[in-house]
């Protein structure tokens, strides 16, 4: 069966302007997302690093300048009217600000309301109600604290959680999540992360999971993707990456979270004011100047993404030893059941699955 | 006699709300030694913005300053008028504030923001003059020269940043006020932001103050931190004290709520919602979030008290 989601060869590049150089925002990058085999994966990466224009291709909102986005084997520019609407039903979005989405004016509901219309998921009024307080009983709400109300009535956590709830509703497959909580409180963040994992364990919806933290990423995510200036840095089983990265910009990342631990080395570790002004090349490795470990092969030619191990590739010569991937498709890394060694598989998941899904309720 | 260079003495602050009056700072003390570094922690809507800004005295209306005394060493800056008080800021106490995104004049280039701050606190000084003092700023906080000439959208958001910091530390001052620095960066510039920010500050003598929420950068850059409440410290303590004893239920779930990188599937929040600053809980403000509340936390306020090292604010600790 074709997958639910098919990135292949996708990349975009934003035109100059006024005699400027174009933007590359996005390498070419191929993955699939399959609807058999729900899961969370993380897109990591600096501002500008891509992972925005990813989630707006994915979602149809952006075209891309190369290769195409497929839904169910089939281009989404090419979608007729009734594929669309099961696409738009299938692939939910939600955003980065949870204050931006509601319009004052009207109350909460119509958030819930206009898609339960739209979609004609329910036949009642009723019955539209029910299905509206189901939702939001299963991100932790309580409908009769939320219905009713402004949505300045209500905390920034309340709302994104009413989103999340919105695109719940609908019952999607996927649901591309870009920094969903980089604006609520630390201590909400927990809150909306585990609403947001239950709907995979439970309702069985993949998430894309989009952030410049990785700390929530390892928290919630089964794989992730890291991202540098429109390339894919690292990606594979987000145990590994995290707890063990490869590429020197995932170490670079791990090692500038600040960490609540009596041992003060953070600020020391500051290495990177003594690279200097190293040149940036454009045909050599994206990462190459600020890399401590650039060598004269790096600024010659982009590093292929090497698979180091059944589920994890790296875009860095240091690891030319182990096969490269081809054209940049990472589905089989990503993705768990495509990965071929079967017995690293359940090496990894079940347990961890297990526990994660008992601890994270609070 | 005091060593303290900024003291805190019994702050209040309120705003006025057509539901009744918001207290967002309630008899918040704390002082600082020269060289320390001490940060404020909370969540949103805590007081903590608020404190930096009542230490300024730049609270505006419907907001005023009810109660408490600030002295920066000896001058009591309620004392000061309008005027000496304008002078005082950036030459005394200078903020770096949140959103350097926003906090720089998108039409003027850097060299002339920072030049209209020296002017504007009486330097008189010739062009080449300024040029060179700009230079030496900028150079100071790890910025090419070039960046002088540039417009603030020409840099991105950690160069904005320590432009930023550069006309914080222009004259010199005594202490310095970072509010939330770093919230908009990302982890490696917020690193590099936050070693100029170390830098400088000890190239000057100077204390800071950082408010922000995020207790890994906290343990990682403050010497002592006060934790914010509901618009009280509920807790004051040096920092390898309050990562390794936090004894305050809330600071202890301001620490486990921050996501690790070490153990999966530990992620937790602070159950419930920060009450509203107008309608606070009888007793201990935090106690319908509390695990361990007991009876008397819900009639007793708790004081601040002094535990081995550290203040606290709690009944249990």
């Amino acid at each position: 069966m074709a997958p639910l989601i098919e990135a292949v060869g996708v990349s975009k590049r934003f035109p100059g302007w006024l005699g400027r150089e174009s933007t590359l925002a996005l390498a070419p990058l191929s993955f699939a997302i399959h609807s058999e085999q729900p899961a969370v994966t993380a897109v990591v990466g600096e501002s500008g690093s891509g992972k925005t224009t990813l989630a707006r291709l994915l979602l149809g909102l952006a075209e891309p300048s190369n290769g195409e986005v497929k839904y169910r084997g089939r281009d989404l520019r090419r979608l007729d009217s009734e594929e669309r609407l099961a696409f738009r039903r299938d692939v939910q979005a939600v955003f980065q600000d949870p204050y931006g989405v509601y319009n004052p004016f009207y109350r909460v509901d119509h958030v819930l309301r206009t898609p339960v219309r739209r979609f004609r998921l329910a036949a009642s009024r009723a019955e539209a109600r029910a299905l509206i307080a189901e939702a939001l009983r299963g991100v932790g709400l309580r409908p009769e604290e939320i219905l009713g109300r402004f949505p300045h009535q209500l905390s920034g956590g309340q709302r994104q959680r009413v989103m999340v709830a919105r695109a719940l509703l609908l019952k999607p497959k996927l649901i591309v999540a870009d920094e969903p909580v980089s604006m609520v409180d630390a201590s909400l963040r927990a809150t909306i992360l585990s609403s947001l994992r239950k709907l995979t364990d439970e309702h069985g919806i993949s998430i894309l999971y989009i952030t410049h933290d990785l700390a929530t990423a390892y928290q919630v995510s089964d794989s992730i993707l890291v991202l540098y200036r429109a390339h894919v840095a690292e990606a594979g089983a987000v145990e590994q990456v995290v707890t063990a990265p490869q590429h020197p910009y995932t170490q670079l990342l791990i090692a500038a979270i600040p960490r609540a631990h009596a041992t003060r080395d953070w600020l020391a570790q500051d290495g990177e004011a003594n690279l200097g002004d190293r040149a940036r090349t454009s045909k050599g490795c994206c990462f190459a100047d600020r890399c401590p470990h650039a060598a004269s092969a790096c600024l010659e030619a982009p590093p292929a993404l090497y698979r180091t191990e059944p589920r994890r590739a790296v875009a860095c010569v240091q690891f030319r030893q182990h096969p490269a991937l081809s054209a940049g498709d990472f589905s089989a890394v990503v993705s768990e059941q495509s990965a071929s060694g079967a017995e690293h598989r359940h090496e990894i998941n079940p347990s961890n699955r297990l526990t994660r899904r008992r601890r994270l309720s609070c | 006699m005091n060593a303290a260079v900024l003291r805190v003495e019994g702050l209040r602050v309120s705003y006025d709300h057509p539901l009744g009056e918001v207290r967002a700072v309630d008899d918040v003390s704390f002082s600082l030694r020269p060289h320390e570094r001490f940060g404020l922690a909370g969540e949103s809507g805590s007081g903590k913005s608020t404190m930096a800004l009542a230490v300024l005295r730049s609270i505006r209306p419907p907001g005023r300053i009810d109660a408490g005394e600030v002295w920066l060493d000896d001058t009591r800056l309620s004392s000061l008028s309008d005027d000496a008080m304008r002078k005082l800021r950036l030459a005394g106490i200078a903020l770096v504030p949140q959103g350097s995104m926003n906090a720089l004049n998108p039409v003027l280039r850097i060299r002339t923001q920072i030049a209209d701050a020296l002017a504007d606190h009486g330097t008189t000084l010739s062009r080449r003059e300024i040029d060179a003092r700009v230079r030496d700023l900028l150079g100071h906080v790890g910025l090419p020269p070039a960046v002088a000439e540039m417009y603030p959208h020409e840099l991105s958001g950690g160069m904005k940043q320590r432009a930023c910091i550069a006309i914080a530390i222009c004259l010199r001052p005594k202490v310095i006020i970072a509010d939330e620095p770093t919230s908009a960066l990302d982890v490696v510039v917020q690193r590099q932001v936050m070693a100029t920010l170390a830098r400088v500050q000890q190239e000057l003598g100077a204390a800071v103050v950082l408010v922000g929420h995020d207790m890994g950068l906290m343990a990682q850059f403050v010497d002592r931190l006060g934790v914010m409440y509901a618009g009280r410290l509920v807790e004051v303590a040096p920092i390898a004290e309050i990562i390794t004893r936090p004894r305050h239920p809330y600071t202890r779930a301001l620490i486990a709520s921050l996501p690790s990188l070490e153990v999966r599937g530990a992620l937790t929040g602070i159950p419930g919602l920060a009450p509203l600053l107008r309608d606070l809980p009888p007793g201990c403000a935090f106690h319908p979030r509390c695990p361990q509340a007991v009876d008397r936390c819900r009639t007793e306020k708790p004081p601040m008290r002094g535990i081995g090292g550290a203040e606290v604010a709690c009944h249990l600790a």
